[in-house]
């Protein structure tokens, strides 16, 4: 299987209507091969309808979103057929969602649920599926006794621990994360987020972190992107917009973080 | 000329139970099954003297491509005998006239909802299956759009993954009938109702077999020569159901499909025709449908 690195992403004017309510506008964006950069908003800011365009779990009204290689080939993403996004997203694109049940099935193993991603990019080696399912869960921390238990018996960090092996399963070029410590509770979420960063830092993969908290995009990304309703009102290295906010928005929402 | 002239003078002559235009659709169904061997073909199942789950599907196979000259064998189980077969049986011969037999070799057309016979068959015959369950993906998949979808792609990461699990929590394979095959290299077909004993007897054979779900309206087909591959992973192998140091009482076969008989602790051949054969003067040589998996 030939892998496809060093992917970027550029997203421009994407603009998506959820019948009459405008979920974002015009958004447009870059995010170069290797980099991650943060997108920051309120709940209903219109930020994880970005990531779920991008993904192609909904369709965008209007706009356009690519993968470019080094030599400048893009490969458009609202084009793409279901059998080839389908394909995209078993090797090229992961998301990690902000629930896990969504990105897991709960009922089958840990290990079957990375098998799982594994085994749709033509894995057929019981004894390599079993290795490869016990490296990926040993380096997000899951302990291997747990390994064969069904999904649904772990608590929710040790889920996110799972569905991030899954979405790394097969070294995927861009890592799309929605609200990826939300649900945690705030011990375990920086946990979790600790290991997303020596995942972004260790694969140079191109990341894209959704997040209300301005704390956890400061953790993840240098650059981001602050949205706010369905706009960008800002944009620039993560720590200016810390430091220096200019929307008012964005002010409001460093005043929050620092509570 | 009157109306009643008219539709008598081009009235189909009628054979057997079904009336020509349910042939005709069912044919037609079976010849779309021959030509993408492994994907299910939907058609329009009919109420039959039978209910649905005693093989109504199988019967309008049968009873759709059998001709005059055909001769019928019905096995239930392993056995011609069994009350659900000798019904079918009766009925098919009743309002066809044809010959039957319990002779495996003899007949040209062999409905089952169990097994396939022990000993080798020919180009000249046709397997007809009863089948419960057709969806081979219905375990882990009940969406009925998802699964049109996972099919049409080829998208059998779930099986694999369902495969995995019974692995991981049993050990090995548990699996017994139904078990998934790969058919020419592009559909998961359920291999119901046969035993994994009969599995590698589907691939590369003379003979064409049509399987029939009647309660869940889908006829597919696996034709003559075709590459049928159970889906295994590379390290672990196949295997069909064995037990270590069991011998048919009656024929003393070890290399057979054998049950289990709890209130005499033995075993007999499921195939009772065949094990017959085995017993009488000179029957004894072997006569067996081998595969590498059966050796």
């Amino acid at each position: 299987m030939t892998v496809v690195r060093d992917l970027g992403l550029r997203v421009a004017n994407l603009t998506k209507w959820y019948g009459r309510v405008l979920a974002c506008e015009s958004v447009s964006f870059d995010v170069g091969r290797g980099e991650a950069l943060g997108i920051i908003g309120e709940s209903g800011s219109g930020k994880s309808t970005v990531l779920r365009c991008i993904a192609g779990d909904v369709a965008a009204s209007s706009g356009a979103a690519e993968l470019r290689d080094a030599a400048g080939d893009a490969q458009d993403l609202f084009g793409l057929t279901p059998t080839e996004r389908r394909k995209l997203r078993v090797g090229t694109l992961s998301l990690v969602y902000q629930d896990p049940s969504e990105g897991l099935d709960l009922r089958i193993t840990a290990g079957g649920n990375v098998a799982e991603r594994l085994t749709a990019a033509g894995w057929r080696n019981f004894g390599a599926l079993r290795r490869r399912a016990a490296d990926l869960l040993g380096r997000m921390d899951v302990p291997l006794g747990r390994m064969d238990d069904p999904v649904s018996t772990f608590s929710g960090g040790m889920r996110q621990r799972v569905q991030l092996a899954k979405a790394v399963a097969n070294n995927p070029s861009v890592l799309l994360l929605d609200e990826p410590t939300t649900s945690l509770d705030a011990s375990v979420a920086a946990g979790v987020l600790d290991l997303i960063r020596g995942i972004l830092e260790e694969s140079q993969v191109t990341a894209l972190v959704v997040s209300h908290d301005f704390a956890v995009v400061a953790m993840l990304a240098r650059r981001a992107i602050v949205m706010h309703e369905g706009r960008v009102v800002e944009t620039g290295l993560t720590d200016q917009l810390l430091e220096d906010p200019q929307h008012p928005y964005s002010q409001q929402l460093v005043a929050a973080s620092r509570g | 000329m009157s109306v009643r002239d008219l539709v008598e003078a081009n009235a189909p002559e009628e054979f057997g139970y079904l009336d020509e235009s349910s042939k005709r659709e069912i044919r037609r169904a079976i010849l779309t099954a021959v030509a993408v061997p492994g994907y299910q073909v939907p058609f329009a199942s009919r109420e039959m003297p039978v209910a649905r789950g005693w093989g109504s599907g199988g019967l309008q196979v049968t009873l759709a491509v059998i001709g005059a000259t055909d001769v019928l064998k019905v096995i239930d189980q392993g056995d011609d005998a069994g009350v659900n077969a000798a019904n079918l049986r009766r009925l098919v011969v009743s309002t066809t006239g044809v010959d039957w037999t319990t002779d495996a070799r003899e007949a040209t057309i062999i409905q089952t909802r169990h097994r396939i016979p022990e000993g080798p068959m020919g180009a000249h015959q046709i397997l007809v299956l009863q089948v419960p369950v057709p969806e081979p993906l219905r375990g882990v998949e009940r969406d009925m759009r998802e699964l049109g979808r996972m099919h049409a792609e080829a998208d059998y990461s779930r099986m694999w993954v369902s495969l995995y699990e019974d692995l991981v929590r049993n050990g090995v394979i548990t699996r017994t009938t139904g078990y998934p095959v790969l058919v020419n290299g592009r559909y998961v077909m359920a291999t119901t109702p046969v035993p994994r004993w009969d599995v590698p007897k589907l691939d590369g054979s003379e003979v064409l077999f049509l399987f029939g779900a009647g309660r869940e309206k889908r006829v597919y087909a696996v034709p003559p020569h075709t590459k049928v591959e159970p889906l295994t992973f590379e390290d672990v192998a196949f295997e069909v159901e064995r037990t270590e140091g069991a011998a048919c009482v009656l024929c003393g076969a070890t290399e057979a499909y054998l049950i289990e008989v709890p209130e005499r602790q033995a075993w007999v051949c499921s195939d009772t025709d065949w094990c017959e054969r085995q017993r009488q003067p000179g029957g004894g040589a072997p006569e067996l449908a081998q595969s590498p998996s059966h050796a």
